[in-house]
């Protein structure tokens, strides 16, 4: 019988009910009393001297409350980047100052010129189409490999090239690799595109700043990720408030997909104007707006070789990767491309010897930052991929050349600086072998190839590091934060528990999941049990969601701060049983004394707490609430095998998904049908970044993907029913649940099975196409099948 | 300004409103009914489908002004008369055919206006009405399975978990 409650039960989602009623709250249904609104004036070029602004008529327009401009931001500081890269010369990277409004120089197509304040939007929206600008555009960066030759252009005049960093790792390995490349049996060359997306959760970003001269407090209500990180960030390095004086909310949140971690321009702007026009500043994004300001994903190109034995053993790995960083630094933006995606290369796979070099390349393009597996998934990709054509090289099956080469044994030390605690690949792989039947695959592209139709089959495995991240590691790889998580029990006196999360959950269900470890703890009902998260005044100091974090290192500190509380509950219980606390159990809600009948129930021990009349309070201090900083001491290391059929007309070249599986190993699993959700919408996203979505800019810089017109979502018809699987589960070995995460898995492992699974089927159809660069639209495909 | 009435969730309503107000302002701005999401601008991705006189409408394609006399149904007005879920909202929460819930309310309306003109639809039915819906959370595998079961059909013969 499945469980129905507790650790490895399926209950519904309790935050469902307000969602589905339309009762949730979301930055945009907030509306403070005397709330004014900002209007944006972005750019529409990419790269522009700005002259002068004339704001003169605009200001004397109806309802316009202030207009600001980049020089009333001269004073406070840029938006900061989280993550010092060194290059692999030992040098710090390239850091330009990102401004809140730009002041002097235009640098991508979107960013804030000026800011209209007005009393209704419209007013505001009006007024800015009254300011003057006058601007001298200039030679606009774009394509990266010529961006980075000398004479380019540069997007920074204060830097001394577009290069924002050229890094190696490990770059003692160099010469190795080189030379291994050369003594190679069989060397398998690809390059590739991975292509720019946007994330696009389906709530827009919305900023609400308020000031309250009263106390000198500031609010921030914003669509974050991460309430605390932002607070940081724009506390201490921009506005310079201290943490004390500054609140940030983050309610109900539609989606985030990591675009909703990084610190924006548009939140320091309300918290800043709010206190100078004395009145709430609200700010919805549209989409259009969401398109050219929120942080992209992806695009990087690259050269991946990938060198056999005579045997097919991989021998070693080089690659040389470009990553956009766009105009300025983002966040995390310079942590993508380097320790989310050089640590990766190793993939499932024991190759001895790696070597990735990436130059991070500035470009007057909107900031690329992480996106759902940020940095992994285009590890995944290209390792994925060139195994795939290696095998079409050397005659072999793909899946037996990856078998062949699996990691078994594990504790695995990679060469490429982390350490695989568990996994177990053959496993999954087995278990896709079986769920995708692929056994069957012959039969069914025989009856795709009656109806005229080419059918492919393409498969792939991918691991992840997650639960990101150790801060002493990261901090060594220049991380200017720490990554643990925490949270606060609180057990009030009838028993009823809240739990102070810095997790933030804006889809992934924490409010129901949670509650789940802790009603297995201590054998209460999950709904006496609340998970509180998303504002800093209420909950410890934590660093969020993203990096498939949440359960592994805020679940783990919500862990400890629950035995925490079972020991001196225990304690309380051995007082009131007369017994010594070594003998105390918790079963079930009850403390009972070993091996007696004698017991008391858990709402007794709590109410003790609180009215501590019969009590050890000589020993212990009366309540009951207990605060937990959990430190990962490793990444994570989920890991799966993935696999897609298509079919393909070779009339139009369009693809269909006809099948799409996976089998993951996410170590142990708290809600199974929350971490299949997870997946499928991981695999939604992969599949679109695999057949539809391309953000596109042309060569002026001008953005030609910024509406949903231009830029393909995946719909409900682009895609199929999947089998997912989680029965493969190696526990994670250093976090108390045994966990891996779940959240970027599906984004990871499925572009690659979705091209291999093309490519199969052109071959099939006598076609020599060994690779088409992602988005595979028809046009892609129909010219790759025609100009082979 | 022009004034406007209409019925919202069966209750009467009324409003002075500028002529380029979207109705789906008007229901979230004006009458606090946030329930309606608005997710685009170029009425592609369905998150503010309400009912107007019956028929799914995107609410951000029509002026306030539009919908002068009409009845319109948002989320708020689709619950049972007492409070519990209906049909669809039960076979969203048990199929967990929503996550962030941004897009739901668009959802669950355009799946109660495909269940009244086509109540037993095919997975490919179900797919194709809901091409006007856009979900970023999902992979659409369980808002298909939520809506197939809400129309009284075996989901577990159809798709896996």
């Amino acid at each position: 019988m499945p469980k129905d409650s507790g650790i490895g039960a399926s209950p519904k989602r309790r935050e469902d009910l307000r969602f589905l009623t339309g009762a949730g709250k979301y930055t945009d249904d907030i509306n403070i009393h005397g709330q004014t609104y900002v209007h944006f004036l972005r750019a529409d070029v990419a790269h522009a001297t700005i002259n002068s602004i004339d704001t003169s008529a605009a200001a004397a327009m109806p309802g316009v409350v202030h207009i600001f401009t980049g020089a009333d931001f001269e004073a406070v500081g840029g938006i900061p980047c989280g993550w010092q890269v060194t290059d692999r010369f030992g040098e710090p990277m390239q850091e330009p100052k990102h401004p809140v409004i730009a002041h002097g120089t235009i640098r991508h197509v979107g960013e804030i010129v000026a800011a209209v304040v007005g009393e209704t939007l419209e007013q505001a929206r009006d007024a800015a189409e009254a300011i003057v600008l006058d601007l001298t555009e200039k030679p606009a960066v774009i394509d990266m490999k010529a961006a980075a030759a000398d004479g380019s252009t540069k997007v920074h005049d204060d830097l001394t090239s577009n290069i924002c960093y050229d890094w190696g790792f490990v770059e003692e390995n160099r010469d190795a690799v080189d030379q291994a490349i050369k003594d190679a049996a069989h060397v398998t060359t690809l390059e590739l595109v991975n292509n720019r997306l946007v994330a696009n959760p389906m709530e827009p970003r919305v900023a609400v700043g308020e000031y309250s001269r009263s106390d000198d407090m500031h609010t921030l209500h914003t669509t974050s990720q991460n309430p605390h990180v932002i607070r940081l960030l724009m506390g201490a390095f921009v506005l310079g408030i201290p943490e004390h004086k500054l609140r940030v909310v983050a309610p109900d949140v539609g989606g985030g997909f990591g675009t909703k971690i990084f610190h924006y321009a548009e939140e320091a702007f309300c918290t800043f104007a709010a206190k100078a026009v004395n009145r709430p500043v609200k700010w919805t994004s549209t989409r259009s707006e969401a398109f050219m300001s929120d942080a992209h994903g992806r695009d990087h190109v690259t050269k991946i070789e990938l060198a056999m034995d005579a045997d097919n053993n991989f021998t070693a790995l080089r690659t040389e990767t470009y990553a956009n960083m766009g105009a300025y630094l983002s966040t995390f933006a310079s942590s993508v491309p380097t320790w989310l995606h050089g640590t990766l290369m190793a993939g499932n796979y024991k190759t001895p010897l790696i070597y990735v070099n990436v130059k991070a390349m500035f470009t007057n393009t909107v900031p690329v930052d992480a996106y759902r597996g940020a940095g992994r998934p285009e590890a995944t990709f290209q390792l994925e991929r060139v195994i795939d054509k290696a095998a079409r090289e050397r005659g072999v099956d793909p899946i037996a050349l990856r078998r062949q080469n699996f990691v078994t044994e594990f504790p695995y030390a990679t060469p490429v600086a982390v350490e695989y605690d568990t996994g177990d690949y053959e496993a999954t792989m087995a278990k896709l072998e079986e769920i995708a039947d692929i056994g069957g695959f012959a039969a069914r592209r025989t009856e795709s190839e009656k109806n005229g139709k080419l059918r492919g089959l393409g498969v792939n495995c991918y691991i992840e590091a997650c639960g990101i991240a150790p801060s002493n590691l990261v901090g060594q790889l220049g991380a200017r934060a720490g990554l643990y998580d925490a949270a606060t029990v609180r057990v009030n006196a009838t028993g009823s528990i809240s739990v102070m999360v810095g997790a933030h959950s804006h889809g992934q269900g924490h409010e129901t999941s949670f509650p789940q470890v802790i009603s297995e703890m201590i054998g209460i009902p999950e709904d006496q049990i609340d998970i509180v998260h998303g504002d800093t005044s209420k909950i410890p100091f934590g660093m969020g969601t993203y990096g498939s974090r949440s359960l592994a290192v805020c679940g783990s500190a919500m862990v400890r701060a629950a035995e925490k509380v079972i020991n001196k509950a225990k304690k309380i219980a051995a007082h009131l049983l007369e017994a010594s606390d070594a003998d105390i159990e918790l079963k079930d809600g009850q403390f009972s004394v070993a091996g007696t009948d004698k017991s008391v129930a858990w709402g007794d021990v709590t109410l003790a707490a609180y009215v501590p009349h019969n009590y050890p309070l000589e020993d212990i201090e009366p309540g009951l609430e207990e605060t937990a900083f959990y430190d990962p001491a490793n990444f994570t290391y989920p890991a799966g095998a993935y696999a897609c059929e298509v079919e393909v007309d070779p009339d139009t070249g369009k693809v269909t998904i006809e099948r799409f599986s996976a089998a993951d190993d996410f170590g142990n699993v708290i809600n199974p049908m929350i971490v299949s959700g997870q997946v499928h919408g991981g695999i939604a996203q992969g599949v679109g970044q695999a057949l539809l979505e391309n953000c596109a800019y042309d060569e002026d810089g001008q953005l030609i993907s910024a509406s949903y017109m231009d830029y393909a979502m995946p719909r409900a018809d682009d895609l199929p029913f999947y089998t997912v699987d989680h029965s493969c589960q190696t526990p994670c070995t250093h976090n108390p649940l045994g966990v891996k995460g779940c959240g970027e898995a599906g984004a990871i492992g499925s572009p690659p099975s979705v091209v291999n699974a093309v490519v199969d089927a052109l071959q099939s159809g006598g076609k020599n196409v060994t690779h088409i660069d992602m988005p595979l639209t028809p046009s892609r495909v129909w010219d790759a099948m025609n100009n082979a | 300004m022009a004034s406007v009435s209409m019925t919202v969730n069966g209750r009467e309503v009324s409003g002075d409103v500028e002529g380029r107000m979207l109705l789906s302002s008007f229901l979230r701005d004006d009458l606090r009914l946030t329930g309606t999401h608005v997710g685009c601008d170029t009425s592609q991705c369905g998150a503010c489908v309400v009912h107007v006189n019956g028929e799914a409408v995107k609410a951000c394609t029509m002026f306030a002004v539009e919908a002068d006399g009409a009845e319109v149904a948002t989320i708020e007005g689709e619950a049972n008369a007492d409070g519990s879920l209906s049909v669809i909202q039960q076979a969203f929460q048990d199929h967990h055919g929503l996550q962030c819930g941004f897009c739901t309310p668009g959802m669950v309306m355009s799946a109660a206006a495909l269940l009244k003109e086509n109540p037993k639809p095919t997975e490919t039915e179900v797919r194709e009405y809901l091409e006007g819906n856009i979900c970023r959370c999902t992979g659409y595998h369980n808002i298909v399975k939520a809506i197939m079961a809400a129309s009284g059909q075996d989901v577990a013969a159809i798709a896996a978990e």
